[in-house]
């Protein structure tokens, strides 16, 4: 199919490409158009105007500070999967875009790109939950920051104002010691997911004195599952541990369709959640940045 | 009938001549023909399943700039001389044709069937222009389910019939009711079985142009030139050397592409009213929509067994989702009955075969036509009769393949050509023998315990099949030498990709010793050809390239002839090879075969020399009588995740016999290919409809088809029992790898979760249905 007919602009500038954004009616960023252009080919997205981000310096790139990571919006997914620095400092982002699309699309498709599409099947905003990425965003009255449970609004929707764009995104570096995972179940390896999980965790001792666990693909957004969470921090990650963070997510509600029914989601929740707890705990058992 | 036409070229796994021009693309596919004054089609297509069509306003679409004509049913129809698309193929079953309009009006009958069509400068803006046509509805009740559908008391899927059941077919031998009044065991099963369509890569597509002597040029992504040529000739009411049909570069077919769709006339009546070239190139969405498809089928089963195994009936009924329309007749039904037999030796047969129309796109041949399904009915009852007799899988299959020394082997059924079904070769019970060797199946219990161990399980599986292929009546070829010595050969037979121009060259250039890249071939083009008939059933190996060996044979007879009186030798002992006739052993006495072409194309006034016929060429309309059975067998591992109904192929390997082979590698590709639709059948393609008629799956992010990352190295291994029925020996090769692969790998998974005794009976097998098979057997308290 074709789009409806569309002007295509190229700014060069954050500032230019704003005033684009507050200006021109029903206009949209365009990031890597790994999402936008087929959805604008089936007419499910009709935008007038295109502003093409890809031209603006700056806005790529993975910055390396004394505790941070910060990564340009419009880096793509592909230099994200090849970054050292990434797989060193923030071995979970990097085992989250290993599950995005296929090398083809990762060539194309960005970060900030994946983040504000915010598809329920997406893996790097699961992982932008559970290393709560702070964003950076500049609109026409200058930049604002957020955490990432400020940024959904709603189904493919976030709470960036239309002449809003993303910059960049900060994350923190993971500590040595602290286990990651970021699994994932689909019926091939290139497709979104039908459930994610990522998890973080730090022992003190055997007992667990912090843990992120989120799940993706359950709803409209990743679900930061708080009370598994609590359930776990202070004890020992044994079976009975698994079992209840695995309950916890089994019981969250869910939609689901022919092929994947809702209560499939929900008993996978728990089986990912299980698995991922104890892959974490086996990595804590090695430095990641060593 | 055989001898042995294998020479030099033969039997090689030659390099496919197609392919130095489709890899530095060159290919001219249809999206590529570029006309001047070419304008755009697109489709104002149904937007619900089943309504009555009140109005349709077509003022805005007509006023965008950029349109140059929109038509209706009602503009369309003083364009042709019938009501609807002639598509009917005669069958006792038929209760009532179903043709569909070129354009539908009043009725509609399921999402996507086309209504207008929108004229354009570019198809960007005949797509806003559609977007622009108010159409209102009176809805009408739909039909979705094949089973409900033929209930007396179903709504009707098309108020213009009298019901749904559209074609009914008791196919029926032996004495059943005896047989299972005696059967020391019984199995019964009911089976709900989705197969996915074709999804060619390139999606269908047509471009008609007039010429100032009003002859109709038509570029039709087809199978089947010809006949769409002879429905357009009846259609537009014009003389047969007015219209002239061209496949040009196919990017695949797959079966869909064997039927005429309403598109194809609709767009060269349109472009005989506007008297300037239109193309319409399908876009996916329009694939997923409106091209036929292969849906469900609901099996309800039972076969008898006696005491040791032996199968002695089976019975039962299939409903078939016909979907709104008969565009390609019971094909498809009635190979998944007669296939279900398979190679086994069934003294009787009762199968009650229901075809219900429903408020879908019409269901067609796919790859495997329906064999897959049957033959999956097949192996499953096997497995579960093994299981109830405490026989292992292999021993109740050995106990039933037809012998060797009972071949040809002939069934009670009678063909769509009025034959007897007969097994013409083939040695069933060694393919399934070597296949279990190539497998290691005897040690796999070792690798399934030490998996299990690790608290992995491992399943595998065996299933084995036979397809009747090379379907008449006939096919055409003929060859040609010109005074350059070079070789032209031109067949009705139909090329989307399988390399049917290589399969031709490599034949005609093995009778005369040539390099088959010396051998030009011209197909799928109706005025190269004026008979043919083109791509289906496995058919063109066995039809054109028997016509293109016995054609080209003519010519080096005769090449010899004309030889033996220039060279004043015997014509016996004359050899023929490189473009050259020589006495053998005397390699310098020679002519080229374009010296006897020269003198075989006459001069002003003289006679030719040898008082011989003019010209260097023969052409064969090859008739292969009735079908020649290929066959194989399967095995397949699998890993199966019990906690997420995760399936993951870890083996797979076939034995495969289609007679004598004319290019292995070609052959390899095709079982290849055919394996890996029938993985995508078994676990991922799901055309899927909500309960309005609907289509759930109308991209590829959706609709799954299997990819090269869940796709295992396919072992392939050959045996060659040549067919009597045909002078090359040769079998179809091109569907065969479907048909085995559902029921092998569903049998693996069942292996692999053997201590919960799920029993699969739906197809696809997905994960969520996996889990909840297992979820259901761990409820009654077994654990894997």
């Amino acid at each position: 199919m074709k789009p409806v007919p569309f002007d295509y602009h190229v700014p060069t500038s954050v500032a230019d490409a704003v005033e684009l954004l507050r200006t021109l009616p029903n206009a949209r960023a365009l990031a890597g158009g790994q999402s936008l252009i087929p959805m604008m080919n089936l007419r499910a997205a009709a935008p007038s105007h295109l502003i093409d981000l890809g031209k603006i310096p700056d806005l790529c790139g993975v910055h390396e500070t004394a505790s941070n990571l910060r990564i340009g919006a419009m880096t793509t997914q592909r230099s994200l999967e090849r970054s050292a620095v990434v797989r060193r400092h923030c071995p979970l982002l990097g085992e989250a875009v290993d599950h995005v699309g296929h090398q083809q699309t990762r060539n194309r498709g960005t970060i900030g790109g994946s983040l504000c599409h915010l598809d329920p099947g997406a893996e790097l905003p699961v992982a932008a939950a559970a290393l709560e990425m702070t964003f950076t965003v500049t609109g026409p009255g200058g930049s604002r920051t957020m955490s990432f449970d400020e940024f959904p609004a709603g189904y493919l929707t976030t709470t960036l104002e239309p002449d809003e764009i993303l910059t960049h995104i900060d994350v923190r570096k993971t500590l040595p010691h602290e286990g990651y995972a970021f699994l994932e179940f689909n019926q091939r390896p290139a497709d979104f997911a039908i459930v994610s999980v990522a998890v973080l965790l730090t022992l003190d001792g055997e007992q667990v004195s912090q843990v992120r666990v989120v799940l993706g693909g359950i709803d409209y957004a990743p679900i930061r599952l708080l009370e598994a969470e609590a359930t776990l921090t202070g004890n020992r990650l044994d079976d009975k541990a698994f079992e209840a963070a695995a309950a916890i997510a089994a019981a969250h509600p869910c939609e689901g369709d022919e092929v994947s029914p809702p209560e499939f989601r929900q008993h996978l929740a728990g089986v990912l959640v299980r698995r991922a707890l104890r892959k974490a705990l086996e990595r804590t058992k090695v430095s990641v940045n060593a | 009938m055989t001898d042995n036409p294998f020479q030099s070229w033969m039997s090689k796994s030659v390099p496919r001549v197609e392919d130095d021009r489709l890899l530095q693309g060159r290919g001219k596919f249809l999206d590529d023909i570029r006309l001047d004054r070419l304008l755009m089609a697109a489709f104002v297509r149904s937007p619900v399943a089943h309504a009555i069509l009140k109005k349709i306003n077509l003022d805005a679409a007509r006023a965008l700039p950029g349109v140059r004509a929109v038509f209706s049913y009602n503009d369309l129809r003083p364009l042709l001389s019938l009501d609807r698309i002639p598509l009917a193929l005669p069958s006792g079953a038929i209760r009532f044709d179903v043709d569909p309009p070129a354009l539908a009006h009043e009725e509609i009958c399921y999402v996507g069937e086309p209504i207008a069509v929108v004229i354009a400068e570019t198809r960007a803006i005949a797509e806003d222009a559609v977007a622009l046509v108010e159409l209102e509805f009176d809805p009408l009740p739909v039909v979705m389910d094949p089973r409900d559908g033929v209930d007396k008391d179903a709504p009707k899927a098309r108020l213009d019939c009298p019901d749904n059941l559209v074609a009914r077919h008791v196919l029926k031998y032996g004495n059943g009711e005896a047989a299972f009044a005696a059967a020391a065991h019984r199995v019964k099963d009911c089976f709900r079985l989705n197969k996915g369509g074709g999804h060619s890569m390139e999606p269908r597509g047509i471009v008609a142009r007039v010429d100032d002597d009003d002859l109709l040029t038509v570029w039709d992504s087809t199978q089947m030139p010809h006949r769409a040529k002879a429905i357009l000739v009846n259609a537009l009411g014009l003389s047969e050397e007015k219209v002239r049909v061209i496949a040009p570069d196919v990017g695949g077919g797959f079966g869909p592409k064997a039927v005429f769709h309403p598109e194809e006339l609709v767009i060269p009546a349109v472009a005989l009213k506007l008297r300037t070239p239109v193309k319409w190139a399908e876009d996916r969405f329009e694939s997923f929509t409106a091209t036929v498809q292969e849906r469900v089928q609901i099996w309800d089963m039972e076969a008898a067994f006696d005491a040791e195994g032996k199968l002695l009936a089976i019975r039962g009924q299939l409903f078939h989702d016909h979907g709104a329309a008969t565009p390609y007749g019971v094909a498809l039904p009635y190979n998944a009955a007669t296939n279900l037999i398979g190679p086994y030796a069934l003294p009787a047969y009762d199968l009650e075969i229901l075809m219900c129309l429903t408020n879908m796109v019409p269901a067609c041949p796919t790859r495997g036509a329906g064999r897959p399904q049957g033959t999956f009915v097949m192996e499953r009852l096997l497995d579960r009769a093994a299981d109830e007799l405490g026989l292992a899988r292999e021993e109740i299959r050995q106990r039933n393949l037809i012998p060797l020394e009972q071949m040809p082997y002939t069934i009670p059924v009678i063909m769509r050509d009025g034959s007897t079904m007969t097994y013409d070769s083939g040695d069933y019970p060694e393919c399934q023998r070597r296949v279990l060797e190539a497998a290691g199946w005897s040690e796999f219990d070792k690798r399934r315990d030490a998996a299990r161990r690790d608290g992995r399980f491992l399943g595998i599986g065996l299933s084995n099949y036979v397809e009747g292929t090379g379907r008449g009546p006939f096919e055409s070829a003929s060859i040609r030498v010109g005074p350059s010595g070079k070789i032209m050969v031109s067949s009705g037979a139909t090329a989307q990709g399988q390399g049917v121009k290589s399969m031709l060259a490599q034949i005609s250039a093995g009778v005369l010793g040539m390099n088959p890249k010396d051998v030009h071939v011209v197909d799928g083009d109706t005025n190269a050809t004026v008979l043919g008939l083109g791509a289906f059933a496995s058919r063109q190996a066995v039809t054109a390239g028997n016509a293109i060996y016995l054609a080209t044979r003519r010519v080096a007879e005769k090449a010899r002839a004309m030889a033996a009186h220039m060279l004043e030798a015997s014509a016996d002992d004359l050899e023929i090879a490189d473009g050259n006739i020589f006495v053998k052993g005397v390699p310098q006495l020679k002519v080229t075969l374009g010296d006897v072409s020269k003198a075989l194309s006459g001069m002003p006034g003289y006679a030719i020399p040898g008082g011989m016929e003019p010209g260097l060429e023969a052409a064969v309309d090859f008739q292969p009588g009735p079908l020649t059975y290929t066959n194989g067998s399967h095995v397949a591992e699998v890993e199966v995740d019990p906690d997420t109904g995760a399936v993951k192929i870890t083996r797979y390997v076939v034995v495969h016999d289609c007679g004598r082979m004319i290019n292995p590698m070609m052959v390899e590709g095709q079982v290849l290919g055919g394996v890996v639709h029938g993985i995508g059948a078994t676990l991922l393609e799901w055309m899927r409809y909500d309960d309005q008629g609907q289509p759930a799956t109308v991209t590829y992010a959706d609709y799954l088809l299997p990819t090269c990352d869940v796709v295992p190295r396919i072992e392939i291994h050959h045996m060659e029992s040549p067919t009597p029925l045909n002078p090359l020996g040769v079998k179809g090769a091109a569907e065969s790898g479907t048909i085995g692969a559902p029921a092998v790998i569903v049998s693996a998974i069942e292996d692999a979760l053997r201590p919960l005794k799920i029993r699969i009976r739906d197809l696809p097998v997905t994960p969520a249905r996996l889990r909840a098979l297992i979820a259901a057997a761990q409820g009654k308290g077994a654990a894997p």
